[in-house]
């Protein structure tokens, strides 16, 4: 018993730790002090600037170009990175291999070595960065861990449903959206929103990719402002904003997958 | 449509071949090009001077010693204080543990550099001086749950009738841990390492917001490198990283589910 | 008139995976409205086969057609064929009722012709009220009804079934095995069936086409396969056999076990060299007396349901005979068999044969290994020569290191006083054995040749 409470109060007290920062940052969204750890009494101020203050449109747009680099290039990972699993699981040892190579590449080379080899592809190439080229470097990374994501699934699936498909007439394309795709369907939603996460909290890739004309993303715009020396203060309100929306989020899913099972 | 084609395209092999094309253009030429900038010059004339240039460099060399040195700690750090809570995690009943390991991840959702600068005015808050210490310190913060995680994967599935057959033939909660439970975590903690070790000893930027700019990692010589527009140094400086990445997953395949944690994440 | 226009016809059919073979140059004729059986052992082939006329693998050489049209590169989808799967293949994400509609509603037919053709089927494979049951909760044997119902919903003109009652236990299986040759006498198409079980082969089929190793080892009806087995393999493969090396004398007389006999078979030629099958069924064991071709002692019985199956050892020759009467161990016994009862085949080969090559007059070359031979003369150094080794000297080891070269135990064949081994050796040419001693299935050995059994033979062309 006592070894029980012992081990209990570690998790709590390591998770303590860990939430921290983010319980630091909530708390100081509701005052109006420019650093942290400055409290000057509660108010809502931040968050009514955050989305009033025309000073704080270059935050807003850097949100939103986030964002939508976030759903482009998770949405296309998704797809590339599911039919390359699905071909790669169809594919003889050797080019498997190779294939699966290539794919953790990405994943193990740490992003600053992505960030700087793409930046060297799109110079040599004379490519101007901007948002495109974030996009695509994106894709990259994010990509394999669809492929990840979505292998474990093809292996428990019948290796001749697909053929039973084609069997009874249906098309390659057919028997992709009929048959394979509902039975990877989970896998590839855990792919997309991997890369959902990993795309919107990517700093090194995209600081290499993005270019000087002037465009931003969240990480981007907090480096820049951390350099000039501090947070802007609406950064607080934002972040609890995401974080709370993060956690509804889980929450439901979480419901969901228990009403799901329960059903079963 | 020709016959043969469409023989072909029902085979699914031919389904990988855009993101076959795709990796090749991204992924492989990309990773080229650094080792071609590495031994080129501006004039784009062969050369190991970029290379001669780094061991030359007393400044660049010590940083570079130093991250792997911070690396090496933060996993360290990292093993000791996520290996108790993974075991913990695993020995709960499976509802709650699975809730309390999307606590630990959950905290990985806001965004890196902002957890950074919250930890930065945390340190401040209980005025920890803003050195070797607090870096590493940071680092765990941002990279335990890459540990627990996976840890905690292998310890899950694994068959609990091990630990039971391990007493049962006399061995004390310490040779059961030692002998049974450990060796077959290992592959967690393997993965665990490479997913802590890896974004470490690459990592920039982070650094120099945890310290106040006071100590510099490898990863921020390389970028500034770039940013001035040193492209071949930098790539040469990338390549040595590259090359230190390469020896640390040779050392790790004996371990192939390393990449599938991070599939798992979610 | 159904011999004029097969509706499936193999035309000189390989297939390789990758450098291995999995099927060899392959010929076969399938009649409308057959059910015809491919047989064989895991690994012969049959399934490839199935596969690729169903179109899940291309011919890596040569042609396939269908009701007089080349579909050797057509895809799955455009075949007028249906498979069941060994393993059912239903989709898990549909229930009973739309995976037996997959396939009419891509063809775009209206609900109610679907619930018409989906009524009839499930009332064939008798699953009436399962409609909207979820594919998961149905036992093995439901499960491939289902399969075979989703099928023939789409009135395909062959139905292809590959080991469709494998994973089926022994009673389903029987009951199914029914149920088939009557879905097969309604609907009047053509079944082409791939298993591994002789027993279900000669029960249903009109056709069995024996398989090993690629190739096809004989086509014919069960009566036909079982009767007049072409080789040993065939013989040894389907029901019990005495396999055992004979001499024959001259037309219609037969020498083995140290006795003469009379038999149907000529055209060997005089003191050929010849393989000699007896089915158990076909031997009468009786107490000694003067009508005895063959006398012996029982070794074994044991009683097998209907009859008893005993070993008798004949000069040497154990020798299986299965009778309704039982005869004691150590019993001396009398054994016939009537002319027609003995089946003759001509020897695959006689001995073994290796292309090689000389090195100098006392080495010469096969198999990737050097081997000591009498010294040779008359033939040139460097000369391409044939080399033969007689199956009993060859020598295995079991341990791999010993021998000269190793390989695998790939066949045996029991020959009454002998094993005849077939080694697969690691240079992938077959090494044949006659050996005593006892090997498994896939047993790893070391082969030694020994100088003196080497003949080195000159190239004659």
């Amino acid at each position: 018993m006592v070894k029980k409470i012992f081990a209990q109060t570690y998790l709590w007290l390591l998770l303590l730790l860990l939430y921290s920062p983010i319980v630091i940052i909530i708390v100081y969204s509701f005052t109006e002090s420019k650093v942290l750890g400055n409290w000057t009494g509660f108010s809502l101020g931040l968050y009514k600037s955050l989305f009033v203050n025309t000073e704080n449109h270059s935050l807003i747009k850097a949100l939103i170009n986030t964002v939508t680099i976030a759903l482009f290039a998770s949405t296309v990972s998704t797809v590339l990175g599911s039919l390359a699993a699905i071909g790669l699981y169809d594919m003889k040892s050797r080019w498997r291999k190779i294939i699966s190579m290539i794919n953790s590449i990405p994943i193990l080379n740490g992003d600053i070595i992505i960030g700087i080899s793409l930046f060297l592809l799109f110079v040599s190439l004379g490519i101007t960065q901007g948002y495109i080229t974030v996009v695509l470097a994106h894709i990259t990374f994010c990509t394999p861990y669809v492929v990840l994501c979505v292998l474990p699934r093809l292996k428990q699936m019948n290796q001749n449903t697909y053929e039973a498909a084609l069997d009874l007439g249906a098309t390659p394309l057919q028997a992709l959206w009929k048959v394979i795709i509902p039975e990877i369907r989970p896998g590839m939603i855990s792919g997309f929103i991997l890369s959902l996460t990993l795309s919107i909290d990517d700093f090194a890739v995209t600081v290499f990719t993005i270019g000087n004309q002037g465009l931003e993303t969240l990480s981007t715009y907090i480096y820049a402002d951390a350099r000039k020396g501090g947070l802007t203060p609406e950064l607080r309100p934002l972040t609890t904003i995401i974080f709370l929306m993060v956690l509804v989020l889980l929450v439901i899913i979480n419901f969901r997958i228990k009403s799901v099972k329960k059903k079963d | 449509m020709n016959r043969k084609f469409l023989l072909y395209a029902s085979s699914r092999k031919s389904w990988a071949l855009p993101y076959l094309i795709f990796a090749v253009i991204f992924v492989v030429v990309p990773l080229l090009l650094i080792i071609v900038y590495a031994f080129t010059n501006d004039g784009g004339h062969l050369t190991l001077e970029n290379f001669e240039k780094f061991f030359k460099h007393q400044e660049a060399i010590n940083t570079f010693i130093f991250s792997i040195g911070i690396a090496i700690l933060t996993t360290l750090f990292c093993i000791l204080l996520g290996y108790p809570a993974a075991w913990i995690l695993s020995n709960s009943k499976l509802n709650r543990s699975k809730t309390l390991v999307i606590l630990f991840i959950l905290p990985m959702w806001v965004n890196i550099l902002v957890r950074t600068l919250a930890t930065v005015a945390l340190f401040n808050f209980v005025s920890i001086p803003l050195g070797e210490g607090a870096l590493i310190f940071g680092m765990v913060y941002n990279f335990i749950p890459f540990m627990i995680y996976p840890i905690y994967n292998t310890l899950q599935k694994m068959d609990r009738s091990y630990i039971d057959a391990a007493a049962d033939l006399g061995a004390n909660p310490m040779n059961v841990f030692l002998k049974v439970v450990l060796p077959l975590s290992m592959p967690g903690v393997m993965s665990g390492i490479m997913m802590v070790f890896m974004p470490t000893i690459t990592t920039f930027a982070i650094a120099e917001l945890l310290t106040l700019n006071n100590i510099k990692l490898f990863g921020t010589t390389i970028q500034e490198n770039i940013n001035n527009s040193m492209w071949n140094y930098g790539a040469a400086l990338s390549l040595i990283m590259l090359l230190l990445i390469a020896a640390t997953t040779l050392f790790n395949t004996k371990d192939n589910n390393g990449s599938n944690a991070g599939g798992g994440l979610w | 008139m159904q011999e004029e226009k097969p509706i499936i016809e193999l035309k000189n059919v390989t297939k390789l995976f990758g450098n291995k073979i999995a099927l060899d140059n392959v010929s076969l004729k399938v009649k409308k409205g057959e059910f015809i059986t491919v047989l064989g052992p895991s690994g012969c082939g049959k399934t490839t086969l199935l596969r690729l006329i169903a179109g899940f693998h291309a011919a890596s050489n040569g042609e396939i057609w269908m009701s007089g049209k080349e579909i050797t590169q057509t895809p799955p989808y455009m075949r007028p064929v249906n498979t069941v799967f060994q393993n059912y293949a239903l989709f898990p994400h549909l229930n009973v009722y739309d995976n037996i509609a997959f396939g009419l509603k891509l063809k775009k037919m209206t609900g109610k012709e679907i619930e018409k053709k989906l009524k009839s089927a499930l009332r064939m494979v008798g699953m009436t009220d399962y409609e909207y049951r979820d594919v998961d909760s149905l036992s093995g044997g439901q499960q491939q009804r289902v399969a075979i119902a989703r099928a023939i919903v789409n009135e395909p003109q062959v139905l292809l079934l590959d080991e469709p009652l494998a994973a089926l236990d022994l009673k389903m299986r029987k009951d199914m095995q029914l149920e088939l040759k009557d879905m097969h006498k309604t609907l009047g198409i053509t079944f082409v069936y791939v298993t591994h079980d002789q027993e279900e082969a000669l029960t249903l089929s009109d056709t069995i086409v024996v398989m090993s190793e690629g190739k096809i080892q004989q086509i014919g009806s069960p009566t036909d396969i079982y009767n007049e087995p072409q080789n040993s393999f065939v013989a040894d493969f389907i029901g019990e056999s005495n396999i055992l090396n004979g001499m024959m004398v001259h037309d219609g007389l037969v020498h083995f076990c140290n006795a003469d006999f009379e038999c149907v078979d000529k055209g060997f030629g005089k003191n050929t060299q010849v393989d000699v099958v007896i089915r158990p069924e076909d031997l009468y064991i009786f107490p000694v007396s003067d009508v005895a071709q063959l006398v012996g002692v029982v070794q074994s019985t044991i009683f097998k349901g209907v009859h008893y199956e005993m070993t008798v050892l004949c000069d040497g020759y154990e020798i299986l005979v299965q009778d309704y009467h039982q005869f004691g161990v150590n019993t001396e016994v009398g054994l016939l068999v009537k002319p027609f009862d003995i089946q003759i085949m001509k020897k695959e080969r006689i001995c073994n044969t290796f292309k090689g090559k000389l090195l100098d007059t006392s080495h010469v070359e096969f198999l990737g290994c050097t081997f000591e031979c009498f010294p040779v003369s008359g033939i040139e150094e460097g000369a391409e020569v044939k080399v033969e080794v007689d199956f009993s000297d060859i020598i295995l080891q079991d341990n791999e290191e010993d021998g000269m070269l190793t390989g695998e135990v790939n066949f045996i064949l029991y020959k009454g006083d002998h094993y005849h081994l077939t080694i697969r050796s690691d240079w992938d040419e077959d090494v044949f054995v006659d050996t005593n001693d006892i090997w498994d299935d896939g047993d790893r050995v070391g082969i030694s040749i020994p100088p003196p059994v080497v003949r080195v033979i000159k190239m004659t062309d």
